[in-house]
């Protein structure tokens, strides 16, 4: 590896671990799930309470308080091949440490680099998410991609197309201002002498340090960023050619399977091999607590487990799913310092005056991400180098999280993330790469460990549950007058309210953990965005006010009026409503992006059942770079956002999920989905902002106050109606 | 090495080297090297492992590999003829009908199997069909649009 890329990427890597993260992103903070025991000979030293995993943020964090949305050259590495390459076959091959799990960003990013570079789309590979070829990246969430990833690509493309038109003005002996670049050529109009790029590279190695302020083409002049080209590699996807980490099958390969315990927090107490280690073929580990089996089989594998003899000591958490809510009032930790509080005014002494006054409680409940592809790992070592494919949305993490784990150098480990069956924020953890490495050390033969589905729902970590209490005041005539928002664990993304309100007081409450949980798409945002918005629309009822209306009359943002606007007018609201329906709007921004969310509910008068019909979605987030892509994210979102707010929920007790499989845990389906409709606003004048996250935000919401217009049930709970609408 | 069973997959035959028990997902993924197929949940709920047997879709983790025996089995891997690609296949790329794509194996096959029985289907039709297809994604519109463009392909050839 380039030794400048390896001294950047430590540099970076280094940075980035001090840079505080979302509390709710408990899974940066919690420890890797196992911990093995030093070798006898080696000085046993432990930091802390086990082996740490490093809070990791992307170094580009940092910037989000900067005052401009730019980057720091002196960071990145100076040697362009090491980022982008183009070949004498006239291939130019991008670099770049994000990972494709989904969200097509190996197709906007190749556009963007074709774009700058001047070249045919189709000449752009991109090589992502591989520790041993790409420059360090902190991973691949947070929306981070496109307002970070994607100036960078540009600077160097450009960069790299300053230094083509550079060679071929000084062969051509002409000023590097007359000679121009398209589609793969340098040309001289004045004299027609014209080279490809490929010519150009043959034999050469471009590199150059990247200047400050290297001009940039503006998304006015994109000519392949901002259309809505295909995926790329879509043949291989639709003829099963493209091979997922379960799908890897390296010669000499073993299953792995671990034994899981049979509860949370559940201690191994008996441990007996001997009628498992007389299996042919199957290996056996145990490290501490970690108990695994690799064989030539996965039927093997699990025949090895099922004959150890094992007992466990159970110690599960107390509350179920039942009581969680009281409990995690109840367990709230004292305060510290004013980390997660924001105050303004006197909210205590305007919620005792006079104004209409509005208090609730809301409980959202734990819910999975249920990736289609499980968590899935395949390690091989040579020696004590080790490489690592796996799906996860932190290579660079999973490297640190090896490294701590196995006791040995980064710089001896390789993590490769083949494009992934979807993560949604729950890839972050290095697990089954883990649990892969460790079997393979003991069998001396590449292992892969693909999680089962049970597994999935049960050791992954989930979105957090919470409890956000909310106390409010208004005037009779609907100006909002004070605003006291709790949130007790669920985390604090979207906590803050886009309303102008003079008397504020919004807290985070830190709970210690119960069930093991993390980062999901929108983090707590969802949960903030559903109390708050379910509030408005309570106040905005409580004095016959339409809740558009309501809205607006206490909203200055520009952007955040625009997109419920845009949504309501596409939507029909209010006047295109019929009997037996019901109307819902909500709306929210965070990361730099903004959306609105109008919902239907038919209500069948009979059964008292109701059913979302109709969602319209306004979203912008500055310039587009692919509006297909975009369009799929947006309506991707709110379907995934259904499930979370109509059904999704995560039983337990005594330690136990109570619902690991698709058939007790409902995910949406196609006869779940209505029409849905994404209104894009493209604003070419503001940075293209990410957007992963921000278009699940207001699905809640607007279908739970949709559901209050429909029966004039106030539903403070998501999941909204999982055993259907009871009647009131 | 058990049995001596043989099983038909797209028209190639290959002999079976494990117990006859084993859902035939597992075959095909972990004996034959056929990893279009994918494992989603194991029971049945989520779709991703459909195969055509005998020109039906059926889930292959809850098939025993000992009930293909005899009957001829399609996979995602068999769709593609001389390098032409299935219409539906085809169908899914221009109508953007994925997005991580690990459910799309099984979209495909199960709406292949869905179009030879009902060639023109509606909306509702395909949405009931593919109830037990899950798409975590939400790509569920688009893979709507993929199936009535295939529809009106494989109309217009007469296939």
């Amino acid at each position: 590896m380039n030794n400048t890329l390896s001294k950047t990427n430590d540099a970076m890597s280094k940075q980035a671990k001090n840079i505080l993260v979302e509390p709710e992103r408990y899974e940066f903070t919690s420890g890797s799930i196992h911990h093995f025991d030093l070798a006898r000979r080696e000085f046993f030293k432990l930091l802390g309470a086990g082996i740490a995993v490093f809070a990791v943020v992307n170094n580009a964090h940092a910037q989000e308080t900067a005052p401009s949305h730019g980057f720091h050259p002196q960071d990145l590495p100076s040697d362009i091949a090491a980022w982008l390459h183009i070949g004498e076959a006239g291939t130019v091959t991008a670099f770049c440490g994000k990972v494709e799990i989904g969200q097509n960003i190996r197709t906007s990013l190749a556009q963007t680099v074709a774009d700058e570079l001047r070249v045919p789309f189709e000449s752009v590979r991109m090589v992502m998410g591989d520790t041993a070829l790409t420059p360090f990246d902190a991973g691949t969430f947070g929306s981070r991609t496109t307002p970070t990833m994607t100036p960078q690509l540009r600077r160097v493309a450009s960069a790299a197309r300053d230094l083509l038109i550079e060679a071929a003005a000084k062969e051509w002996n002409v000023a590097p201002g007359a000679v121009k670049a398209a589609d793969a050529k340098l040309a001289d109009p004045a004299s027609g002498r014209s080279l490809t790029y490929a010519a150009l590279a043959h034999g050469k190695t471009l590199a150059q340090n990247l200047p400050a302020e290297d001009p940039v083409t503006p998304p006015s002049d994109w000519t392949i960023a901002g259309k809505p080209l295909p995926k790329v590699d879509a043949r291989d996807f639709v003829t099963g050619r493209h091979q997922y980490t379960p799908d890897l099958h390296p010669e000499g390969m073993l299953y792995g399977k671990v034994l899981r315990p049979p509860s949370f927090g559940a201690a191994l107490v008996v441990y007996d091999h001997s009628a498992a280690k007389s299996l042919p073929g199957a290996v056996i580990v145990r490290d501490g607590g970690f108990v695994a089996a690799a064989a030539p089989t996965e039927r093997e594998a699990n025949a090895a487990l099922a004959a150890l003899h094992v007992a466990w000591k159970e110690d599960p958490p107390k509350p179920s799913s039942r009581e969680i809510f009281s409990y995690l009032k109840k367990n709230a930790e004292p305060k510290a310092d004013d980390h997660h509080r924001q105050q303004k005014g006197s909210v205590d002494a305007v919620l005792a005056g006079a104004g209409h006054r509005l208090d609730a409680t809301y409980n959202v409940a734990y819910i999975a991400h249920a990736p289609l592809e499980p968590r899935a790992a395949v390690a091989e070592w040579a020696g004590d180098k080790l490489t690592v494919w796996t799906g996860s949305q932190r290579p660079f993490g999973v490297r640190g999280e090896l490294a701590d784990t196995l006791r040995i150098p980064e710089s001896n480990i390789r993590v490769i993330v083949p494009d992934t069956g979807s993560a949604y924020g729950g890839k972050h953890t290095g697990d089954a790469a883990i649990e892969a490495a460790r079997l393979a050390r003991a069998a001396h033969r590449p292992v892969k460990v693909v999680w089962t589905r049970e597994e999935e729902f049960t050791w992954a970590y989930f979105r957090p549950a919470g409890v956000i209490e909310v106390k409010s005041a208004i005037s009779l005539d609907g100006k909002l007058l004070a605003w006291d928002f709790h949130n007790y664990h669920s985390g604090s993304s979207g906590i803050e309210t886009p309303y102008v309100v003079p008397n504020v007081r919004i807290e985070f409450h830190s709970v210690p953990l119960v069930l093991r949980s993390g980062s999901y798409r929108g983090l707590a945002a969802t949960a903030n965005h559903f109390a708050r918005e379910t509030h408005m629309d309570a106040l905005a009822h409580s004095i016959n006010m339409d809740p558009l209306e309501f809205r607006l009359k206490n909203l200055e943002d520009a952007r955040l009026r625009a997109v419920l606007q845009a949504a309501a007018k596409k939507f029909g609201w209010p006047e295109a409503k019929k009997e037996n329906r019901g109307f819902g709007i909500a709306a929210g921004n965070e990361k730099g992006s903004y959306v609105a969310t109008c919902a239907e509910i038919a209500l069948d008068p009979t059964s008292g059942t109701v059913r979302v019909v109709r969602l319209v979605t306004a979203f912008e987030c500055g310039a587009i770079v692919n509006p297909d892509g975009l369009r799929n994210q947006v309506i991707g979102a709110n379907i995934q956002g259904l499930g979370g707010a109509l059904f999704e929920a995560i039983e337990f007790e005594n330690g136990r999920i109570s619902n690991p499989r698709f058939s007790k845990y409902r995910a949406p389906r196609f006869r779940d989905i209505p029409d849905i409709e994404a209104v894009l606003l493209d604003r070419k004048d503001i940075a293209s902002a990410g957007a992963g996250e921000t278009p699940i935000m207001a699905v809640a919401p607007a279908i739970g106050n949709a559901i209050f217009d429909a029966t004039a049930q106030r539903l403070n709970n998501l999941p909204l109606i999982p055993n259907g609408l009871k009647r009131a | 090495m058990p049995d001596g069973i043989e099983i038909e997959v797209n028209g190639k035959r290959y002999p079976v080297h494990y117990p006859p028990e084993t859902p035939l997902l597992y075959v095909l993924r972990d004996d034959l090297g056929l990893t279009g197929s994918k494992y989603g949940c194991g029971e049945g709920q989520c779709g991703s492992c459909t195969v055509l047997l005998g020109g039906q879709p059926r889930r292959s983790c809850q098939i025993a590999v000992s009930a293909a025996v005899g009957k001829p089995v399609t996979t995602i891997e068999g769709l593609e003829k001389n390098g032409q690609l299935h219409p539906v296949q085809q169908a899914f790329i221009d109508a953007g009908g994925f997005r991580c794509a690990y459910c799309t194996p099984g979209m495909i096959i199960s709406s292949v199997g869905l179009l030879q029985a009902n060639p023109n289907p509606s909306s509702a039709e395909i949405a009931q069909f593919l109830q037990g297809n899950i798409c975590r994604c939400g790509t569920q519109p688009r893979i709507l649009d993929a199936v009535h463009q295939a529809a009106k392909t494989m109309q217009e050839r007469g296939r």
